[in-house]
């Protein structure tokens, strides 16, 4: 087996340029959540005091967790993550405004975010979908929440204590890409399969 | 009732903390399939290692803990009204108790109600039965993975899609190309064939209950059922969407007569944590 690449959050540039498509890291560290309805109220009206948490350098993690109280606070139960194409729209805009340095979800982006992580400086992360209690395992403490009146458990901005929280960089900043790579070639063998008859 | 209530609590628990049988061992079968060390066998080994311990800790395997889908077979003389209430408790109880997450969105307002009921929420198909057994299947589907699901209307040109098997098939491969890894592959496919839209997308989530070994009864549906499996897993899509050579676990087909105007395929996409069980009383 091939030995991760520790990562300590927040990430630094050179952290960055050096990670490349097909890396396998770990995690340690702060990272936020993030899904549907904080993506689109961060690209909406983007106001950085307006988030109680430093999100320059940090990793934004599609993810809207199981969590139950605990200890006067909350903990992480199942925290897998979301696909994260459906923030397609305003990622570029989230990682230009708030200075993150990876995003994190399942099943890659498109070009808006390609172009965003080569312009900005940012890797795109891809974690085991479904591998919730695993990935939950990984997370020390919840620190901190925003929007969860509003918005509820599952679409608030979470602040999660990490520790060798593990993920594979799947795009990096240099414009390398493994989820387009795998569509093409399951492209070609799909036209072949669906050739006139 | 409170007994049964406690019963589908139960059901909720096993449901949303195990996988069947049938789709674990389908995915320690898939292993030695992939290569020693790519991505797609670290994957599946998280998947089973994530299985043991939600078993193990009672937790839910996957976050989305979806919409609760159930399939009720009620013996003549039990009130369906009753039911319904029944399974909304269960519901609330279970949803607090297990944790599930709240899952239910009001579309208007946009709050979550907070204990996974609402409006046509938890979705609930309920049929009488001659015999003097209750069972109440029940499928937690992830939004993802529902979200990869397509409708067909055939013919379709641009898949040189007929009305006809062979149709069929390429509606299926479409629907997994471009779904790639969003939806968490190894998928389970379920397919419905039939006159109207809304007949369709059900019949496609009936399949999606069936047991990976349920082999199709007609002959024909046999066949495609296999056929596409074989074709599905050429793509190279892989487990997670990282390439490799498991890409789905299973193919269900369900076919239903048709309007002479009227070809309609529903493909309905299943994620590897395919959670589905079954209370009889």
């Amino acid at each position: 087996m091939v030995t991760p690449v520790a990562l300590n959050l927040p990430l630094s540039d050179s952290d960055v340029s050096g990670l490349k498509a097909g890396d396998i890291v770990t995690l340690s560290g702060r990272l936020v959540t993030g899904r549907d309805r904080i993506h689109k109220y961060l690209a909406e009206r983007p106001r950085k005091e307006e988030v109680p948490f430093d999100l320059s350098g940090t990793v934004l993690y599609h993810c809207g967790p199981v969590v139950e109280n605990a200890d006067g606070g909350f903990r992480a139960v199942a925290a897998g993550p979301t696909t994260s194409m459906r923030v397609e729209m305003y990622e570029a805009i989230v990682i230009r405004e708030y200075g993150l340095r990876g995003i994190m979800g399942k099943g890659g982006m498109g070009e808006g975010t390609r172009r965003a992580l080569k312009e900005y400086g940012c890797v795109y992360l891809h974690t085991i979908g479904g591998a919730a209690v695993y990935l939950a395992a990984r997370i020390r403490k919840a620190v901190g929440v925003w929007k969860l009146e509003e918005f509820g458990p599952t679409e608030a901005m979470w602040l999660f204590e990490v520790e060798g929280f593990p993920a594979i960089v799947t795009m990096d900043s240099h414009g390398n890409d493994l989820h387009r790579e795998v569509e093409e070639a399951s492209f070609r063998r799909f036209s072949e399969l669906i050739k006139k008859m | 009732m409170l007994k049964l209530r406690d019963g589908i609590v139960e059901l909720y628990k096993k449901v949303a903390t195990s996988l069947p049988p049938d789709v674990e061992e389908a995915l320690r079968s898939a292993l030695p399939a992939e290569e020693e060390g790519s991505a797609a066998a670290s994957s599946l080994s998280v998947m089973l290692e994530n299985v043991r311990m939600a078993r193990e800790t009672a937790k839910p395997l996957c976050q989305d803990t979806g919409v609760p889908v159930f399939f009720v077979k009620v013996p003549m003389g039990l009130s369906q009204l009753d039911m319904k209430e029944t399974i909304l408790d269960a519901t609330r109880i279970a949803t607090a108790k297990i944790p599930l997450r709240p899952n239910a969105v009001d579309v208007v307002t946009e709050k979550n109600s907070g204990d996974n009921t609402g409006a046509g929420f938890p979705i609930i198909y309920m049929e009488e039965t001659r015999g003097g057994t209750l069972s109440i299947d029940l499928m937690l589907k992830g939004g993802g993975c529902e979200n990869a699901g397509q409708l067909y209307k055939l013919p379709l040109e641009e898949l040189c899609a007929q009305r006809d098997l062979d149709g069929v098939r390429r509606c299926v491969l479409d629907a997994v190309q471009r779904a790639q890894g969003r939806g968490c592959p190894p998928y389970i496919i379920g397919v419905g064939i039939g006159a109207s839209k809304d007949q369709v997308t059900r019949l496609a989530k009936d399949q999606l209950m069936r047991k990976l070994n349920d082999a199709n009864a007609n002959s024909d549906l046999a066949a495609l059922e296999k056929r596409t499996l074989t074709e599905i897993n050429g793509l190279g899509i892989g487990p997670q969407g990282l390439g490799g050579r498991i890409t789905a676990l299973g193919v269900k087909i369900g076919a239903n007569h048709r309007h002479p105007a009227s070809y309609f395929v529903d493909v309905s996409v299943g994620c590897w944590a395919h959670r589905r069980g079954r209370l009889i009383w």
